[in-house]
């Protein structure tokens, strides 16, 4: 059976996904991120729904799509408004609220 | 109601191969995503990444999702990720030209050929996949998600309608301010 590989394979790409939000300070980067932590989640209901021969994994596979595809369209228009107003895209210069 | 059907996965040793091979390109193309100083050419290895992650979907037993994932997310989302990094700087031609060197397509190309390969492979050697096993399982999808997940679909037409006039009102103020 290929779950067992296909669950390690979506705990390195979750693990991928984790170091360069952490580390990286681009906005667009850590978006990036974002989206390789949802497909490493993706990639595990589906090797869920693979190992039990059932459909409720691909069905959350297409939630998980609905979900990133939201997710992109906001947060892109929240990019486009950083950048048209701060004329940049580091991460650690939205800092108005002083946190 | 759920049907319990057998994932279509071959039982002999090329289906692993063919796995493994694509996980590997899957790991360095995520490497290089969050890696790379460039946006486009960590864009370009996030494409590849998503592909091979296809691949591995159908090599699961999931022909639909596979199939989504190339139109949806590396067709939809990508295109949204290369239109904003478009429109973030001045587009300018000389940095589209420092962008887009002959070596950035390199390192994708060569993870897409063995991709590829890959799928040559599984077109040539035949039917693992056969429509007979995969068009009673679309059909279990259907009934699942019209059926005891119809509130999930309604959940998600509810998220999709306010990002869609999140989206609109971001941009609208951008449009207006930039003026």
């Amino acid at each position: 059976m290929l779950s067992t590989p296909a669950l390690v394979l979506a705990i390195m790409l979750f693990g991928l996904g984790l170091i360069g939000l952490l580390s990286r300070r681009n906005i667009l980067y850590m978006l990036l991120s974002l989206e390789i932590m949802l497909n490493a989640a993706a990639l595990a209901f589906i090797a869920g729904g693979a190992r039990w021969g059932q459909v409720d994994g691909e069905i959350m596979f297409l939630f998980i799509l609905t979900l990133a595809a939201a997710e992109v369209s906001v947060a892109l228009g929240i990019v486009l408004q950083l950048s048209h107003r701060f004329r940049t895209l580091d991460a650690d210069a939205f800092c108005e609220l002083k946190g | 109601m759920r049907l319990s059907l057998v994932a279509p996965v071959a039982r002999d040793w090329t289906m692993e191969v063919l796995f493994y091979i694509a996980a590997a390109v899957t790991f360095l193309a995520t490497l290089r995503v969050i890696t790379h100083l460039h946006p486009v050419h960590a864009l370009l290895y996030l494409v590849v990444a998503l592909i091979a992650l296809a691949l591995i979907f159908y090599l699961l037993g999931a022909q639909f999702a596979a199939a989504l994932e190339i139109i949806i997310y590396g067709g939809a989302i990508m295109v949204l990720f290369i239109f904003v990094v478009m429109l973030l700087g001045p587009l300018a031609v000389e940095r589209e030209k420092a962008w887009l060197t002959p070596t950035a397509w390199v390192g994708p190309s060569i993870l897409a050929l063995v991709l590829l390969g890959e799928v040559g492979y599984l077109i040539a050697t035949g039917d693992h996949t056969s429509m007979a096993v995969a068009e009673p399982r679309q059909k279990g999808i259907s009934i699942a998600l019209y059926g005891p997940y119809i509130i999930g679909v309604e959940l998600a037409s509810m998220l999709l309608l306010p990002g869609l006039i999140g989206a609109y009102h971001l941009g609208r103020r951008l449009s207006r301010e930039g003026r």
